[in-house]
């Protein structure tokens, strides 16, 4: 049963449908061993937005404080979409990329692991 | 089989800390050999292993007034276990035991 | 000639039970022009199925008279406290302004709950069809009420030195953190009423409130803060009657047929964890906002969780039922509960209506105690590292607002329940759409009932939809500053409220008033 109800076949609404975001779509971001930034960050993006934008100036620009944003190699860096590792190509949209409406972006800094290695 | 005798779960009383509850907590203590105080804050907590009995006669002894167990409300912070109240006494248990 | 006088004996005072039994039973009538589902409409639905309400017993036996007289008593009690520490200006008396915080959050997340206990049990009272159960559910009903507004008046004499605690029911509509509160009590209360009380006055009343009451309380008094002690205990003295009444419930329910029990199971394990992931704010609130501290959570959860409701739930397994799922998840978590989320709060504290700070040296050895295995070894790197950048004028904050999970709605900041170095994501797909959780406990509730938890009205996703602005605001005007709306929006006084507390209104005005430090040494 998908809810109990006072009425048969009650349905809610879906609050956060894509179409509820002027155009932009959410995405979540995540950055492993760096918990300083307390939890993966949420934002409205355009889905046509290059995967490689987030490189350059999205990712970035969310974690200005950390010594360790600094001294990401980007070349290095291991991306997991819903967990699963993927190669992203930073030509193609986040769209093409499979980072769709209320997708899960993370990624991987080998080598940093946050204040005094304790994963912050 | 094991030979470990595991202690019973305890129930507990937690009253505020005032002139009210002292004469409580006292004859709780009076009526429950096992009986474990702990005081803090401005709270008195008072466990028993298994089962935990509170009688109006000790109390009405104690403060030398008749005593209506509701009273008890007015300065009761929390308890567990399940409750028996009669006219004469209070019970607090878990039921295995 | 005198009469010889024969004295009359006074009839004898009925026995507690005959009395509960007189005042309890046969209010009600079977109704002849209207059939009894139709007046009761919704008893039924959730397919819990009761046999005989006069199975139905509380077992204080409270009547109403007996009700009206020692409620009666309390009150004249509690006012007399607080016109006593009003006048004694009872509010300089704490340990130092950083407690007032923990009044900022009970005010803004925990009163507004009372008032929304009121309205639920106001509304069981009318849908149960056994009287008895109506008269517990009338009497809860109106105490919920009076804990509102005695919390209510009580604070409001803070309310007139410190800052933060203005406007607490229209923060609690709308502010990010207190969506948490909110959407836990409309998940149950928009339940059916047998959800609704194993929810409240089983899962979190008496599972549950002693972490949120007990601490708070005990914290309220250790840190010199009478009027607090005294609201809390009048509240709390109720509370054991409620906590009474919630085994009794699931009791009842249990006994009156083998079909209640895997539907009861169901439910202890959802509210179980709803009410855990609740207390996440209990818990910093313990370990990191009391200036002196009572005991810390972990400690708390071992008392309260692991020793008394594990006897609990051991009395219950005559019935056919288990610990709540994820109660080892609770236990595994305890050691980093309040670190992480203190360092959230920290985060974003420009965007709360209380006060954050880093713990001081004393402190953070205390928590190193109390917390050997992860404190300094996770956290401690995190505070010492702010605090460097404070010291700066670089005081950290969180520009972006973050993942929430589609249930609790709390940041995604827990961490797998084996690492606490890797937060824990779970997600599933519905309707087409991605949902995220913050835990399987969370998942497992979205995927009981997917069509409740879709309108979740997220706060970080409705500040994206423009939702949180105030009437009229123009998002497409030059130099639109969202995040600033927001706050507007939220009734804060910006640059008052929230933020850091060491140079805040109110901590130099503690100083100003007292003459003694904003941290006490």
């Amino acid at each position: 049963m998908s809810v109990i109800a006072l009425k048969p076949g009650y349905t809610g609404e879906m609050k956060d449908r894509v179409e509820n975001f002027h155009g932009k779509q959410l995405l979540y971001i995540g950055w492993e061993d760096h918990l300083m930034y307390c939890a993966p960050m949420c934002i409205p993006i355009e889905g046509s937005t290059p995967f490689g934008a987030l490189i350059q100036s999205v990712i970035p620009s969310l974690y200005p404080a950390h010594p360790d944003t600094a001294k990401i190699d980007w070349n290095t860096v291991e991306w997991f979409r819903s967990g699963e590792r993927f190669t992203p190509d930073p030509q193609q949209t986040l769209i093409a990329n499979g980072l769709g409406h209320k997708a899960n972006l993370r990624f991987r800094t080998p080598g940093l692991t946050g204040l005094k290695g304790s994963c912050s | 089989m094991s030979a470990v005798i595991k202690e019973k779960d305890r129930v507990f009383v937690a009253f505020q800390t005032n002139d009210d509850t002292r004469s409580i907590v006292e004859a709780i203590e009076a009526d429950n050999a096992e009986a474990i105080v702990s005081r803090y804050p401005a709270m008195v907590k008072i466990e028993v292993p298994g089962r935990l009995v509170i009688r109006r006669e000790t109390i009405e002894d104690l403060i030398g007034r008749a005593y209506d167990l509701r009273e008890l409300h007015i300065n009761l912070i929390s308890i567990s276990g399940n409750i028996e109240e009669s006219d004469d006494e209070l019970v607090l248990h878990w039921n295995q035991h | 000639m005198n009469m010889p006088i024969t004295p009359q004996k006074p009839a004898k005072k009925l026995s507690l039970k005959d009395n509960y039994n007189l005042l309890t039973r046969g209010l009600g009538w079977e109704t002849s022009y209207q059939d009894m589902d139709k007046v009761f409409a919704q008893d039924k639905f959730e397919g819990i199925k009761i046999h005989d309400w006069d199975k139905w017993e509380d077992p204080f036996r409270l009547t109403m008279d007996a009700y009206w007289k020692y409620q009666g008593e309390k009150e004249k009690k509690l006012y007399a406290i607080v016109d006593a520490f009003q006048q004694n200006n009872g509010q300089f008396n704490v340990t130092d302004a950083r407690y007032i915080n923990t009044l900022k959050l009970f005010l803004t997340g925990v009163s507004p709950l009372e008032y929304q206990a009121h309205r639920g049990f106001a509304m069981v009272g009318r849908n149960f069809r056994g009287t008895s159960a109506r008269i517990a559910a009338q009497m809860q009903a109106i105490d919920e009420l009076r804990h509102a507004q005695t919390q209510a008046h009580t604070i409001s004499h803070y309310n007139k030195f410190f800052s933060g605690l203005h406007d607490p029911t229209h923060m609690f509509d709308r502010v990010w953190y207190l969506s948490v509160p909110k959407s836990y009590f409309e998940d149950a209360m928009s339940a059916g009423p047998f959800e609704f009380i194993t929810a409240i006055s089983f899962s979190f009343e008496y599972v549950l409130t002693n972490l949120l009451f007990m601490p708070f309380m005990s914290g309220a008094a250790y840190n010199g803060d009478m009027a607090t002690v005294t609201f809390g205990f009048s509240a709390q003295s109720d509370e054991s009657r409620h906590m009474t009444l919630g085994l009794e419930v699931v009791k009842f329910i249990l006994e009156q047929d083998p079909d209640n029990v895997p539907i009861v199971q169901k439910w202890l394990d959802k509210w179980f964890w709803r009410g855990y992931r609740l207390l996440t704010l209990v818990s910093m609130m313990m370990d990191y906002m009391l200036p002196k501290k009572v005991m810390s959570w972990a400690e708390a959860w071992e008392m309260y969780f692991e020793q008394n409701g594990g006897a609990l739930f051991n009395d219950l397994a005559r019935y056919g039922i288990r610990m709540p799922k994820y109660h080892e998840v609770a236990s595994k978590e305890k050691h980093r509960l309040s670190h992480e989320a203190w360092a959230t709060f920290y985060n974003f504290s420009h965007a709360a209506a209380f006060h954050t700070w880093v713990p001081e040296e004393s402190e953070m050895k205390w928590l190193a105690e109390k917390y050997p295995t992860t404190f300094d070894s996770l956290y401690r790197p995190r505070f010492e590292h702010w605090r460097e950048q404070q010291q700066k004028g670089e005081r950290f904050s969180n520009g972006t607002l973050p993942m929430l999970c589609q249930v609790c709605q709390v940041p995604m900041f827990f961490t797998e329940p084996d690492d606490p170095t890797k937060i824990c994501f779970r997600e599933t797909t519905y309707r087409d759409e991605k949902f995220h959780f913050c835990s399987d406990g969370c998942k497992d509730i979205f995927g009981n009932e997917p069509e409740k938890y879709v309108q979740a009205w997220l706060p970080v996703h409705q500040i994206y939809q423009g939702n949180c602005f105030r009437p009229g605001t123009d998002p497409t005007a030059p130099g639109f500053e969202p995040l600033a709306e927001v706050l507007q929006y939220y009734g804060f006084h910006v640059g008052e409220d929230g933020g850091e507390y060491l140079g805040s209104l109110d901590a130099r005005n503690w100083t100003q008033w007292t003459g003694k430090p904003a941290v006490a040494e």
